[in-house]
């Protein structure tokens, strides 16, 4: 009896020992679960809660422009080749439309570059309502729906509104024919034409293998305080300020050039990863667009990234809580950065870091190939299945008609 | 993006008109002129002929005149809703909002071009001010904030990604008072003020504890153990290995009393160590060997003990000799590397102060590092010693390395990635034995030996006085180098001016003087 009572103290003992260390060691864990509005959201496995077809689009649509241009799969905006290369091989994919959940068109619309690498939006809305017109016309489900069903990946600067230039974008406003698709694009701010409701925001393409090969020891020490590579004024067209990043980044170097602190330049070194690895906070301000691939960079390197964008919708906003991770600032609140950020509480910025220091955080702003479990992918198809299911009003009566087919400027009805 | 803003310049390259609409860009709408646009077109050219005359621009100045708010309100409302603009020409900018007006950054104006639709929004696209705070310049309040963060934040990552559990670093320092001692003994004490574990240092000293030691440790802030040691330090380079040994052994028997937890160190108060070294050495578990780097110094700078150096072929760096383990591909421990004192054989130094080049033993004791509880009485499972601590005390016999203290040296521990990489650098630089230095280098009262400068550089000197000149010269010293700038009468003098030139000398002319510059 004696002998089954020390065991059972024993027990006791030990589970005590146990608990207190594993609290300890939670103390000193260094990453955090990320749960976002939708909650605890990174890590959900697609496959089994949607199904997506993808529709077979003659190859002047996809695979000659990327043949005249094999530029288009390094630069930012490469997610739209690649989600079509992931869908074609994903088990979310269903060769049966019938029970299809979503409809993909593959149609790369920014894969018409300058000789600088920079792409011409001119003839995308022309090439994307060409494309609508095809699957319209040999496919009985865009007529369905009217597209309420369909996704389109568009990553350009603002997104479906085809231009580069805010005013412009603003004033075409999204294209008519895709007013009632769901959207997934990299620019997001609220209240903005070129931001539908239900639109899913993801990260801009940044090239994973050339980040993973610049990694450092993480135990480093990190001894920048606030970095930030890039351009304030943008001379070749706005050479006074003001217009580019709405003055936001002019604001900056004005205030903070002489400021130890601020490791601020235009220069382009060649260890700018490295760089970032060895900051406590990166600047993302906003340029001609509010979107940005450094806060990609900054939460790969672990770096806090200091956003100064009004009312930017950030990646995957409903599944990552961005306020907690990174510092967001009002562009009227420039002058103040330093204090600011100075004003941080301790244990706020030690938080920062630890979910910044998570692995599905990391994963989830990435396009790898071959894809990965957690990566930006499988986020746009979870994005996609919390939508799910779809509601019946969507469905239209035979005949009836909500788009307007020649709507817009004169110049998108001319056939691609 | 700012690639848009590239794209835009590409394309405003192809087009004549500025800010106008690309000729692919299909979103003109014709070419209605409503009278209003022709109104504002004029007024628009006659705003750049009037900029052309003046200069500059002036039309935002009268904008702003005409319609400015408050300081603080940086936004005007929009001049048209966002219904009218889609009909609109491409021309559909308020034209005095042109990038053609002049900017000035801490004007509190803007104006804007187009408004988002829908009124809730409070960002509007167009030109906006660049916000300038009265003092653009650094705060040292948040310096010092910013620095406590990182700090904070550097702790964090020593605690994540460093060595877990810390333990004690534990410096064993022999020194001596002597010319070179201040020099040495600062740059070990930095160093060791930089380790981020704890410290102790145990400090030696030969010939008992004395206030010039004492006052070069006391700025450390360290927790130091200062202890004589009865013997004064001989003047041969043999004698003074011997008598050092003899100060650690006596450094370890403290270390035994005290029951001291931590790892050893010997830290000879003339070596220089990297900081990767204390990283480093917290992984030892009993005994751990890193290799030490030596530089085999002589102040001849002749040519044959130069050749001597390179022809040297010593494991893997032929320049610079390095001490250390050995281990094989399988990264175990398979031998020793040592200095090969063979090609400097006679031509040693054997007195401190020669000039000739000091040499090291086979294997210094700095290079190794010991767990303190090897020294305990009652420790489990440690490796055995010898002999006993108390056993050699007054022992002639002379350790060379603390492997002969041991009884297995299998169980060494290769550190620094098994020995490749150099962790710290032995040297050996003494002044003559006989060599003077001001005591705690302060020089007051004046020094032994005084000469009067016969030509001062400085042709307007006053009258030499015996008594100034000394503080004279020590000013003129430190102003040498202006007076060839500095374009004076003086320099009309003929019998004078070509002592300008002499400044240079008056260095050499004073071999014994030491500058006050403080």
């Amino acid at each position: 009896m004696s002998g089954w009572r020390w065991g059972f103290l024993l027990l006791v003992y030990a589970a005590l020992i146990l608990k207190t260390g594993a609290v300890e060691h939670g103390r000193t864990q260094p990453t955090e679960r990320i749960s976002g509005s939708a909650g605890d959201v990174l890590e959900d496995d697609p496959v089994g809660r949607l199904k997506v077809f993808v529709y077979e689009l003659p190859s002047k649509y996809n695979k000659k422009i990327l043949q005249k241009d094999p530029r288009c799969l390094n630069h930012m905006f490469a997610a739209e080749i690649f989600m079509h290369r992931f869908l074609l091989s994903s088990p979310v994919r269903t060769l049966n439309p019938e029970e299809a959940d979503w409809f993909y068109t593959p149609v790369y619309t920014t894969c018409d570059l300058t000789p600088n690498g920079l792409p011409l939006p001119f003839k995308s809305p022309r090439m994307m309502r060409s494309a609508i017109q095809l699957i319209s016309s040999n496919w009985p489900y865009w007529n369905r729906t009217e597209g309420a069903d369909h996704f389109f990946v568009v990553p350009h600067d603002f997104g479906a509104c085809f231009h580069y230039q805010e005013e412009k974008a603003i004033e075409r406003g999204i294209l008519p024919l895709l007013q009632r698709a769901t959207l997934v694009q990299t620019f997001g701010q609220r209240n903005h034409v070129c931001l539908n409701e239900g639109s899913i925001t993801i990260p801009p393409y940044a090239p994973p293998q050339k980040m993973q090969t610049h990694l450092i020891p993480e135990k480093t020490p990190r001894s920048i305080f606030v970095y930030f590579r890039g351009l304030f004024y943008d001379v070749g067209n706005d050479p006074e300020g003001g217009y580019y990043a709405r003055g936001a980044r002019a604001a900056v170097w004005e205030n903070f050039k002489d400021n130890p602190l601020f490791d601020i330049s235009t220069e382009h070194p060649t260890t700018y990863y490295e760089d970032m690895q060895r900051a406590v906070f990166c600047l993302c301000p906003l340029g001609w667009a509010p979107w940005s691939p450094r806060l990609v960079e900054a939460v790969i390197f672990g770096c806090i990234p200091v956003i100064i964008a009004d009312d930017i919708v950030l990646p995957f906003a409903d599944a990552i809580p961005w306020e907690e991770i990174g510092v967001f600032l009002d562009e009227k609140d420039v002058p103040n950065l330093d204090t600011i950020l100075t004003s941080i509480p301790l244990d706020v910025i030690l938080r920062k870091q630890r979910l910044l220091a998570n692995p599905s955080m990391k994963q989830a702003m990435l396009f790898p190939q071959p894809a990965q479990p957690g990566d930006a992918f499988h986020q746009v198809l979870n994005g996609l299945a919390r939508k799910l299911p779809h509601e019946k009003s969507i469905y239209l009566k035979p005949g009836e008609k909500i788009l307007n087919w020649t709507a817009g400027p004169v110049g998108d009805l001319k056939p691609w | 993006m700012k690639l848009s803003a590239l794209q835009q310049s590409y394309m405003n390259r192809r087009n004549n008109s500025f800010r106008g609409p690309a000729p692919l860009d299909s979103s003109s709408d014709g070419s209605i002129k409503s009278p209003s646009a022709i109104f504002w077109l004029i007024l628009h050219g006659l705003c750049c002929l009037i900029s052309l005359v003046l200069g500059y621009r002036f039309s935002r100045l009268v904008f702003f005149f005409l319609f400015s708010t408050s300081a603080t309100n940086l936004y005007t409302s929009p001049f048209r809703s966002a219904t009218d603009l889609s009909q609109t020409l491409n021309f559909h900018s308020n034209p005095i909002v042109n990038p053609e007006l002049p900017f000035n950054r801490t004007a509190a104006t803007t104006t804007t071009t187009a408004a988002v639709t829908t009124s809730s929004s409070r960002v509007v696209v167009g030109r906006h001010g660049i916000r300038i705070r009265p003092w653009p310049h650094p705060n040292p309040d948040e310096v010092m904030k910013a620095h406590r963060i990182i700090e904070r934040v550097q702790m964090e990552q020593r605690l994540q990604f460093g060595v877990k559990n810390p333990k004690t670093v534990i410096a064993v320092t022999p020194t001596y008072v002597r010319t070179f001692q201040t020099l040495h003994l600062t740059g070990v004490m930095h160093s060791l003020m930089l380790v981020p574990y704890d410290l102790v240092w145990i400090v030696v000293e030969a010939g008992g504890v004395t206030n010039e030691t004492s006052s070069v440790l006391a700025k450390s802030g360290l927790r130091i153990i200062h202890v004589g040691f009865d013997q004064r330090m001989p003047n041969s380079w043999e004698a003074r290995h011997r008598l050092e040994t003899k100060m650690r052994l006596h450094a370890l028997r403290i270390v035994k009393e005290e029951k001291m937890d931590g790892i050893v160190m010997f830290a000879d108060d003339s070596n220089m160590h990297s900081s990767e070294l204390f990283d480093e050495i917290q992984n030892v578990k009993w005994v751990g060997a890193v290799s030490v780097g030596i530089l085999a110094h002589s102040s001849e700078t002749d040519e044959s003990s130069v050749l001597v150096i390179e022809k040297k072929e010593d494991g893997e760096n032929p320049s610079m000799p390095v001490q250390g383990p050995a281990c094989n591909a399988s990264n175990q421990l398979v031998g020793w590397h040592t200095f090969n004192s063979i090609p400097y054989a006679g031509k040693s130094a054997t007195y401190i102060g020669d000039r000739a080049i000091v040499l090291p033993r086979k294997l210094e004791w700095a290079g190794f590092v010991l767990n303190s509880r090897l020294f305990w009485k009652d420790a489990e499972e440690k490796p055995e010693l010898v002999k006993d601590l108390d056993s050699l005390d007054g022992v002639d016999e002379d350790i060379e390395s603390p492997l002969s203290l041991l009884k297995d040296i299998s169980v060494v521990e290769p550190l620094g990635s098994c020995g490749r990489q150099v962790l710290l650098w032995w040297l050996r630089v003494e002044a003559r034995a006989d060599s003077k230095f001001p005591s705690g280098w302060i020089v007051d009262p004046p020094l032994e030996i005084t000469v009067p400068s016969k030509r001062t550089p400085w042709p307007d000197a006053p009258p030499e006085l015996p008594s100034n000149e000394k503080v004279v010269v020590g000013v003129q010293e430190h102003t040498v180098k202006h007076s060839p700038k500095t374009r004076t009468p003086r320099s009309k003098r003929s019998s004078r001016s070509k002592r300008k030139h002499d400044t240079k000398i008056v260095d050499t002319q004073l071999p014994v003087r030491h500058s006050e510059q403080n």
